[in-house]
This record gives C-alpha cells, structure tokens and sequence, in this order.
C-alpha cells in the first residue's frame, strides 16, 4: 500500500479543474500548468526511485482487497513510462505557450491538456481491465475536445472520422470485457492472470485476446492505422506532438500489458498475429515515409514505424526483447514529442508544410536544422543518442527467437526513418530558398499562425526553443546514460518476462 | 432467456453496422449509439441472467443475483452518453461549417475551396 500511486492522477486531474476557473488569465493558467508540469516529473521520479528500492507499489482504492476492488500497480515499466509521459508532457506544455494561439488558450486548451494527462497516468497506473477502459475514455474524450478546438475546416472534417474510430474500438472493447468476465469471472488483471494460467489458454480465451488486440492496435495505430495520418494531421502541431508521443504508446502500453500478463499462455497463436501486425506496420509505415512529400505525413507516418518496431519486441517476447521494449517505449514517447515539436517550428519557419516550398532555412535557423539532424540520427538509432539501446536489445532479442526476417525488416524500417527524415533536413535546410510567391498558401497551412499576435513572434520563436532543447537534452541523456538506465529498464523487462512478480506483488499481500 | 437477449443483441449490432455505414453523419451516430446498447445487453447476458435475490447483506437470501455486470454498464452507459453528445454536437458544428453531413462528402458553401 502506497498513496503515492494516486498522485499522477490526482495532480493533473485537480490542475485541470482548477484552470477551469482563470478563463481570461492566460499568463495564471500557463503558471499553474507550469507548476502542475514540474510536480508531475517530481512525482514520476519519486514513483521510479520508489519502485527500485522498494519493487513493486500498489495501492488499493478504497480500502478493497485486490480481487473485489480496483487496484493501482506501478511496476517498473508503468513508472518509467510514467516519468516519459511527464517529461514529454512538459515540453509539449511549453511548446503550446508559443504555438496554440489565444483563442484556443482561452476555451479551456489547459484544461483538456491536463485532463488527457490524467487519462494517460491512469491508464499507465491501473491493475483493473475495466478501470483501464475508463481511464482509456478519459483519455480519448479529451483528445475528442483537443482534435476539435480550434474549430476550423480541416478539423471538422477529421475529427468526425476519429471520434467514430475510437467510439467503436471502445464499444468492442467492452464486449471484450464482457467476454472476458464471463469466461473467467474477474477483472483484476493479477486475478485474471491467475485464472487463465490455471484454466489453460484455449480456443475461447485465443477469441478474446484476439478481440483486446484489435482494440488496442486500432488505439495503439498498429496495422489497424488507416484513420492515424489522417487525423493526426488536422490538430496543431502542439497537439499532435501530444498524440503522436502519447496516444499510440497508451494503446502499446496495453498491448504489451496484456500480452505479458493476462494472455501470455499461447505465444505461438497471439505472438504470431502480433509479430505480422507488427511487420506489415514497419512495411507500410516505412513507405509512407518515403513517399510523401509534405512534412506532417513524413512526421505521421515515422509514429507508425516506430509502433511496428515496439510490437516487434513485443511479439519476440524473449528477455532481451522486453528490456528492449521498455527502453524504447521510453525513448519513442519522448523523441516523437520532439519530432512534431521540431516540424512544428520548422512548418512555421518556412510558412508551408511542402517540402517542395522550402529550402535554405539553415541560414536562417542553424539550431532548428541542427537538431532536426540530432533527431534523425535519434530516431534511426545512432550510438551516442536514445535510440540505440532499445534497437539493440529488441534486435538481438528477435535474432535469439530466430525471427531473421521480421529483424531485417525491423532494421530496414529503421533506414527508411533515416532516409525519409534527411530527405526533411536536406530539402528543407539546404539548398536555395525558394521565391517568395507562395504566400497565398500561408493563412490556409497555418491555422495556429493566423491567431498569433505578430509583435510577440521573437519571444514565442524563443519559448518553443526551451521546449526543444529540453527535449534533445533528454534525448542525450537517455542515450549517453543508457547504460546506468538499463539497470531500470532490465528491472521493467524482469515484470514483464515474469508475471508472477506481478502477481504476488498484487494479490499477495 | 438468454437466446431472447441474444437476438436482440444481434439485431442492435446489426441495425447499428448498418447505419454506421451509411454516409449520413446522423445515422452514424445513431448507429454508434444503437451498437453501444447492444454491447450493454451483451455485458448484462453474459454475466449471467440469474434470479437471486438483490446483492445487499443481511436480506436473508442464498442465492444473490452477481451486482458487478451493473456497475460495468452504469459507467458505460455515462460514457457513451457524453460521447454520444459530443459527437451530435460536433456533427452540427461540422454541418454548419462544412454544409455537409456526409463523412468525407464534398464541401458546399462555406469559406471558400481548400483542399
């Protein structure tokens, strides 16, 4: 028992409401959200160091033993996961001062960003697969009201069509759950862990974990990702970093919690469909990088590789893999948030998301070309930076499974995000820039642009940089103290390997 | 008992697939909110139609009817009505913005052609 636990919701949760009350106080609520953004990290520390001295922490609502009441668990994956969040979240935050525009701060933008965290802590934290569901709702409410506000064309258009989405992954979600109770009569995710070992995975229990992957991968964008460019490309940038590090990591993250936990009894059947799920996402999501040329589908598309690759290790599941994939979940979160922070502020820069209306920028803007270089090589997974610990635990975990050619896609997904990033930096940085007749696109690519006030722009081109070099300090951090990290993430890996630590730690108490 | 349950559930899915694939931004909500009734009756069937008596202590009964099934469909219920409101008001705020409520259909009026 541990109270801490309720803290990562609790936190976001009464910032969100209490921002609700300063409508008109823009400089009070950015404070607040502010402050909010740094107690959280505070409070994911604390939940990480806690685990590690102490393994892992639950937390029992209400006083209810396990198996009758809800129950927060954070383990070691949930509680880096849960610190990621933070960090990225952040940044995000600091990068919407600049870029959101007043219209949007003023209808409660704050608030709806604070209440999607909440959804995301939560879904992070629970033990329960219904109270999962809630926190899911939580989230994807908020990402209803996020992907609206603003109101304008491109968005009424495509919020439609992802509120459709999410509204009937969540319905089969239920009936998965209503399966689920009454083949095995709990919700507890330790309890129906336990029954399912005990009862053997068979044809019906295969049906029903089948049925959460579909939920979860048409959440998570994996394979079932045919809604993702679009919708992710109608929000403004600040937005889409926040869906694009957050939203699809929720759906992997549960993925791989049930497939580790409750399902792991049949690897050969769910792995498999997870491990062609995963491929056909890197194949797929690979060319789309390529072929495109304007920046926000590039940037969609590279959120879909890097889902494929985390499904990968999922789906290899040896211990090296489930290190693997805690360290890259980690990087992945915060270096997608630093991806769409970056073409947010390279999109506004140039003032067109075509690649074909840019170039030169690097006389202009060395530090944002710089970086969006650093990215690349990040996100390829070059030593000195994140990426390059979790690929080599993921890839050698699927060579010791001898899957040789779902890593040699793996390998060749990672190319196709290194070509289709410095296709970005070559085109848009160097080269000429191009004559200045293109103006007429502006104010329709640029919604966020129309709202800012012009005289501030030198400030707000600042405020985005802190949010960017956060970002790539993270990002080096992460890759220079990948070593002294990995001692976190084999204990993350270890829970996951090993679901009756989860188990006792839950229901032994 | 439960082969009544189970028609009526088909039949809400399948009144609920059928409208969602309509093009009408209308009679998809609709549909959405017929197919979450139906996921609701299937939680309440497959839970188990007991006869017990009401789960409360101390009513002097053995066999009690298993109270969680509802607590599952209250939430749920909650949720899909602010979504389901939700989803009309943003469809009548796509409709006056857009001057279609077809998903994806052509945009009439409006502010001017963007692509």
């Amino acid at each position: 028992m541990n109270n801490l636990l309720v803290l990562p919701v609790l936190l976001p949760l009464s910032i969100a409401v209490l921002l609700m009350f300063f409508r008109e106080k823009i400089v009070l609520q950015r404070m607040i959200g502010l402050i909010g953004g740094i107690a959280n990290i505070a409070v994911a520390l604390a939940v990480v160091f806690k685990v590690r001295g102490n393994g892992i922490q639950t937390l029992h609502l209400g006083g209810w033993a396990p198996p009758y009441g809800i129950v927060f668990v954070a383990d070691m994956f949930a509680a880096l996961l849960l610190l990621a969040a933070a960090v990225t979240g952040l940044a995000v935050l600091i990068y919407s001062f600049s870029s959101i525009g007043r219209e949007r701060e003023r209808h409660y933008y704050y608030s709806f960003f604070h209440f999607l965290l909440v959804g995301v802590y939560g879904s992070f934290l629970t033990g329960d697969i219904f109270n999962l569901f809630v926190f899911f709702e939580v989230m994807l409410i908020s990402s209803y009201a996020l992907i609206t506000l603003g109101g304008d064309k491109k968005q009424l258009r495509e919020a439609p069509k992802y509120l459709l989405i999410n509204i009937l992954s969540s319905t089969l979600f239920v009936a998965a759950v209503a399966y689920l109770y009454a083949a095995v009569g709990t919700l507890n995710m330790a309890h129906l862990s336990l029954r399912i070992a005990e009862a053997g995975q068979g044809g019906v229990l295969n049906v029903i974990a089948v049925l959460f992957l579909i939920v979860f991968s048409l959440k998570a964008g994996l394979f079932l990702f045919f809604w993702l460019p679009g919708a992710y490309g109608a929000p403004p940038f600040a937005v889409r970093a926040l869906f694009g590090a957050l939203l699809t990591k929720v759906g992997l993250y549960a993925i791989i919690r049930t497939f580790t936990l409750i399902f792991p009894g049949d690897p050969s059947f769910t792995h498999g469909w997870i491990a062609w799920m995963a491929a056909a996402t890197m194949i797929l999501g690979g060319i789309g990088a390529v072929a495109y040329r304007d920046i926000p589908r590039i940037l969609n598309y590279n959120v879909l590789i890097g889902v494929g690759f985390v499904a990968f290790g999922l789906a290899s599941a040896t211990r090296d893999s489930l290190d693997g994939v805690a360290f890259y979940m980690l990087h992945d979160i915060i270096a997608k948030g630093w991806m769409f922070v970056l073409g947010g502020m390279l999109i506004s820069a140039a003032g067109t998301d075509r690649l074909d209306g840019m170039g030169g920028l690097i006389r202009r803007r060395p530090g944002l070309g710089w970086m969006f270089f650093i990215l690349a090589l990040a996100l390829t997974g070059i030593p000195p930076l994140s990426g390059f610990a979790g690929k080599v635990l993921i890839v050698r975990g699927g060579l010791e499974d001898g899957m040789l050619t779902l890593t040699l896609v793996a390998l060749a997904s990672s190319l196709l995000t290194l070509y289709s990033l410095i296709k970005i930096f070559r085109e848009a940085f160097w080269g000429t820039e191009p004559d200045s007749d293109r103006d007429q696109n502006r104010a329709e690519e640029l919604p966020v642009d129309t709202h800012k006030s012009k005289p501030s722009e030198s400030l707000n081109g600042g405020i985005a940089n802190i949010s960017a070099i956060l970002l790539l300090v993270v990002v080096i951090v992460l890759g220079v103290g990948a070593n002294g990290l990995l001692g976190f993430t084999s204990q993350a890996g270890e829970t996951l390997a090993n679901p009756g630590l989860y188990i006792e730690a839950v229901l032994g108490e | 008992m439960e082969w009544i349950m189970a028609i009526a559930i088909g039949a809400l899915f399948m009144i609920g697939v059928y409208l969602i694939l309509t093009k009408s931004l209308l009679r998809v909500i609709l549909g959405t909110s017929l197919l979450t009734h139906g996921v609701h009756l299937l939680l309440l069937t497959m839970a188990g139609l007991k006869r017990g008596a009401a789960p409360v202590l101390g009513s002097g009964s053995d066999s009690y009817t298993d109270p969680l099934p509802q607590a599952l469909i209250l939430t749920s219920i909650v949720i899909s009505f602010g979504v389901t409101a939700l989803f009309f008001v943003l469809a009548y705020r796509a409709y006056q913005t857009r001057g279609t409520d077809e998903i994806d259909g052509e945009e009439v009026g409006g502010k001017g052609a963007e692509s």
